[in-house]
């Protein structure tokens, strides 16, 4: 009788396609957006993450499209994000299917944007997405993270577990947090990052960032404390599926679903 | 052959349940509406809904849907999924305080950020992700869900577990009711049309489903 840890494979999204790469960079295709959400559907994926990295405005109708066709055939939820400015964003996309908008960049540049979004559509489908690279020369026992925006390009100079505090007091519902240092790395999230959150915030969070093997996600429910595993690599290019995922985390004592 | 009536009074994602009924009720037509002669022409009405509960209940006033919903939920099969499991209740502590449907009792609650789970750590909230129900009745909607079936849940209130018609229940820091029935109406605080082939079957067990109108 408890609630399910989540395991939610991350879809990059760039011109339609289904990308990933190292740090943000070297970006590789792993193909077509709706045959890979139809394969992680029937694998047990607990959700699915859709962030368009291009997020130029020219192409953001392009991705509503896309969240159509999946949630058309997809039964689980939904979220995406990339390039979600306004509320007008925020309805467009809830409107052709998805169940929850993560917003990043302007959740920075425009704060209110959160406040708006969660009284209109509410908390539980506005995700505030940080990304968050440690400070150079903090050290683990003083650990400091900087918040990042435009897919990791700009430090905005802002301290992570001060931002996390104010997305949540202002709506965000849920969070999602990349370690910029871990991110295509595989090596594993980083833990201090997750449990800092943790301590300080009341929402769940959805931990990202680093995975390369099966004892990473287990590490980031049990140490880290998170609500759910986000991961791209390790199940867009077969290493494991989400079935494998899930026992090994039965195994580690981990609630998961196994159905269907 | 009959016709599903979705009811669309603007907010969330109104798309998923209408592919998802689509899916299961392949001889139906499924017509997403805010026009009360639809609910009147329809076999079964769905009330979805994600958002706060003023603003749901705003909207259903300014389309004056709520006498037209007063009147034949009791009549047809009539579905209410998450925010509309809150609206067909008496009222909810959200918003500072909202009065709703009232066609069954009971009162929406916060979740406390007081409660903790199993493993003594605070809840979080909202209350996201895969959680099991334990149906408290036996129900046509029940046929072929297990008890402890996983449901996809996303909500910040919800019915405690002395509710009128409680029809399942859930744990998350303390027991809620996740389904209430009353006579042709069933409200459930899960999200079906995100529940996988769980919720498929669900949503197929409901429009297959013919009670008997309440007798007014």
């Amino acid at each position: 009788m408890t609630l399910a840890k989540r395991i939610i494979p991350c879809l990059d999204v760039d011109g339609g396609r289904v990308v990933k790469g190292v740090r943000f960079q070297n970006l590789v295709d792993a193909g077509d957006p709706v045959e890979v959400a139809r394969a992680y559907d029937d694998k047990g994926a607990d959700e699915l993450v859709f962030l368009d990295i291009t997020a130029s405005s020219d192409n953001r109708e392009s991705v509503a499209d896309l969240i159509q066709a999946v949630a058309s055939e997809v039964f689980i939820p939904l979220t995406v994000g990339g390039g979600v400015r306004s509320g007008a964003d925020v309805r467009r996309l809830l409107h052709a299917g998805a169940d929850k908008i993560a917003v990043n960049t302007a959740a920075l540049t425009s704060p209110d944007l959160i406040n708006e979004a969660s009284y209109l559509f509410g908390s539980q489908c506005i995700v505030v997405a940080i990304d968050a690279r440690r400070v150079p020369g903090s050290t683990d026992d003083a650990p400091k993270w900087e918040v990042y925006t435009h897919g990791g390009r700009k430090n905005t100079g802002r301290d992570v577990e001060d931002w996390a505090r104010e997305a949540v007091a202002r709506g965000a519902g849920e969070l999602l947090v990349t370690s910029m240092d871990r991110d295509g790395t595989k090596s594993g999230f980083d833990l201090r990052l997750l449990q800092n959150l943790h301590q300080h915030v009341a929402v769940p969070v959805i931990a990202s960032g680093g995975v390369g093997s099966l004892e990473h996600l287990a590490e980031g429910i049990i140490e880290g404390h998170a609500d759910a595993v986000l991961a791209a690599s390790i199940f867009h290019f077969g290493t494991f599926t989400i079935r494998e995922a899930k026992e090994y985390l039965v195994n580690r004592g981990v609630p998961v679903r196994l159905e269907p | 052959m009959g016709s599903i009536a979705v009811i669309d009074y603007g907010m969330g994602n109104l798309f998923s349940i209408v592919k998802a009924l689509e899916h299961v009720a392949v001889n139906d037509s499924i017509v997403l509406t805010s026009d009360a002669d639809d609910l009147e022409r329809a076999s079964h009405i769905v009330l979805p809904g994600v958002g706060a509960i003023r603003e749901c209940m705003a909207e259903l006033k300014r389309l004056d849907l709520v006498k037209p919903i007063r009147e034949l939920a009791p009549r047809k099969p009539f579905l209410g999924i998450c925010l509309g499991l809150q609206a067909v209740l008496g009222f909810s502590d959200e918003n500072d305080g909202v009065e709703a449907l009232n066609l069954i009792k009971g009162r929406v609650r916060l979740f406390d950020q007081a409660l903790q789970d199993e493993a003594g750590e605070p809840i979080r909230i909202p209350h996201i992700g895969w959680n099991q129900i334990y149906p408290t009745i036996s129900h046509p909607l029940w046929n072929g869900i297990n008890p402890g079936a996983y449901f996809y849940f996303v909500h910040s209130y919800y019915a405690p577990d002395n509710v009128e018609g409680r029809a399942a229940s859930t744990v998350y820091g303390l027991d809620f009711s996740s389904a209430l029935t009353k006579g042709t109406i069933f409200a459930v605080q899960f999200h079906p049309e995100k529940s996988h082939t769980t919720g498929l079957k669900f949503l197929s067990n409901f429009v297959h489903w013919n009670p008997v109108p309440q007798s007014s």
